[in-house]
């Protein structure tokens, strides 16, 4: 098996899925040239992330580290939200094939980049 | 349902061919090298099967060079072709944007030793042009290398009119028939093939074993030094059992090679029809010149990976050119080749049949492709981007 049982769950069953009408913050990271774009959203009040959702285009691993990267921030604050790396969502899935930790690259990145627009939304 | 449609990467071996290996392993375990009765013996077999093996592609037994499957032969012919070549003071080879990488990844081997290549443009249509091989031909061409049918859209190559330039210009010409052999009726006599690839797992063969066609007359040189079996031309103790499986294979499938042909076009082309039914999904490759079992859609807005494990939970077994599938960033180099762009080339699914499969399980794939492509369409931010608008769709 490519995948552990994990990301097999999170790909056929994600969690989280689908666009928020009302984000606070929007991430969209990747490129559809190279294969994998994520689109995440979230949901803020003081500085907690109260909400997310993603949508992706990609592989498995991009659909399973979406759904568990909204798991892992879900209900936290910000800052810690921002901590959240690859290696941590690959590790919380059981591990990815080693030509698969470029697509959980994405899910940090999709992370920060929503964050990053909920500031810039929230400093005007 | 289980459905088995991944044909083109390999297929499932027919009983026969396990049967006449089995006997061939408890029977005739000589070496056909030795003099002795028990050696003998499996030196008869051995002719027997590389009679078998001329005979399906028009050739003579001493035309035909036992290998490890198409990976060798493909090696074996170019490297072959240029040394020939290079004796002579020519270190050109041309051959297609579209080969499988046995023969792409040798040119590229063969390019950074001193050989210059030129690879032909396929077009939309995934098919090769005689014209463009003849306006390619330099004096110190050595090897024009065109597959007789691609891998992964299926298509048939004029293999007849290329080989006629290249014969006419004296150039050896060698096809990648790994695909074809089995399935499609080839002479190479009437098609002008000098050299010619063919692996027995495409067929309904065991894994490992393949034949390489050289016409009499033309250089061979050797990649596996050591003793002089085949020849001298590939050294090794044989594979008995591997070959006559092959040969087995080979003859069933010759019996059968019409029958089995349009039986393959009947679900093929109503597998073509039910996909079409899906909006912007584009066939790969010209609708007719293909083989009998290949189809090849893009789904705009999807990735194929995902595509393939949704499927395979459903019990189709396919396969993909997305970058995903392929461990490297970039999708299928055959879909770049027929001018696809990369976000296309993502979404792509191939279904390569045989006669196993049944009508019944072509309307149940229509299904469930339908339903899969449109539940990974539904959580794709490529293809909210499209329906809105803000990406311009191009199928
Ligand atoms: C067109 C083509 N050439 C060569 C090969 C390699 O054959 P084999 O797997 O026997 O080495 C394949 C099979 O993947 C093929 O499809
Ligand atoms: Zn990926």
């Amino acid at each position: 098996m490519l995948y552990s049982e994990k990301v097999m769950d999170h790909f056929q069953n994600p969690r989280n899925l689908g666009k928020m009408e009302d984000a606070d913050g929007i991430g969209e990271v990747g490129n559809a040239k190279c294969g994998d774009i994520m689109k995440m959203y979230i949901k803020v009040e003081n500085d907690i992330i109260t909400d997310v959702s993603f949508n992706t285009f990609g592989c498995g691993s991009a659909i399973a580290s979406s759904s568990m990267a909204t798991e892992m921030i879900k209900g936290k604050p910000i800052s810690e939200a921002l901590e959240l790396t690859n290696k941590a969502v690959a590790e919380a899935l059981d591990g990815l094939p080693a030509h698969k930790m470029h697509c959980s690259v994405l899910a940090e990145e999709a992370v920060r980049t929503a964050v990053k627009d909920y500031y810039e939304k929230n400093t005007l | 349902m289980q459905i088995y449609a991944d044909n083109a990467a390999t297929t499932k071996i027919a009983k026969p061919v396990i049967d006449a290996m089995a006997a061939c392993m408890e029977e005739v375990y000589g070496n056909p090298s030795s003099l002795h009765s028990e050696g003998q013996r499996a030196a008869e077999v051995l002719a027997g099967a590389r009679e078998i093996t001329a005979r399906s592609l028009g050739a003579e037994p001493k035309e035909i060079i036992f290998t490890s499957g198409g990976s060798e032969a493909d090696n074996q012919a170019i490297r072959s072709a240029a040394l020939w070549g290079k004796k002579q003071g020519k270190i050109h080879l041309i051959s297609t944007a579209f080969e499988h990488h046995a023969v792409l990844h040798t040119l590229e081997q063969l390019e950074r030793e001193g050989f210059t290549v030129t690879l032909l443009p396929v077009y939309e249509d995934g098919i090769v042009r005689a014209e463009d091989v003849r306006r390619a031909l330099r004096e110190d061409t050595a090897l024009v290398s065109v597959m007789f049918a691609n891998n992964e859209i299926g298509t048939l190559q004029p293999i007849k009119e290329i080989g006629a330039v290249c014969r006419e210009a004296g150039v050896i010409f060698h096809t990648d028939a790994v695909q074809a052999a089995g399935h499609v009726k080839i002479d190479v006599r009437e098609m002008n093939i000098d050299m010619l690839s063919l692996s027995a797992h495409k067929f309904y063969g065991p894994k490992g074993v393949g034949a390489l066609y050289v016409r009499k007359g033309i250089p061979l040189f050797s990649l596996i030094e050591g003793g002089a079996q085949e020849r001298g031309k590939r050294a090794g103790t044989e594979n008995v059992p591997g070959i006559v499986g092959m040969a087995k294979a080979l003859s069933l499938a010759a019996e059968k090679l019409e029958e089995n042909g349009a039986y393959e076009v009947k679900l093929r082309d109503a597998l073509i029809e039910g996909l079409s039914g899906i909006s912007h999904a584009r066939l790969n490759g010209d609708r007719e010149r293909r083989l009998p079992g290949n189809v090849n859609f893009c789904f705009e807005g999807i990735e194929g990976e995902s595509l393939l494990l949704l499927l395979d939970a459903k019990g189709i077994e396919a396969s993909s050119g997305s970058a995903c599938t392929s461990g490297s960033l970039d999708p299928s180099h055959v879909l770049l080749a027929i001018g696809l762009p990369h976000e296309v080339a993502h979404g792509s699914l191939r279904l390569t049949l045989s006669p196993e499969n049944t009508m019944e399980e072509v309307e149940y794939m229509v299904k469930e492709i339908t339903g899969v492509v449109e539940y990974l369409r539904g959580m794709s931010p490529v293809w909210e981007d499209l329906e809105k608008g803000a990406r311009k769709h191009v199928i």
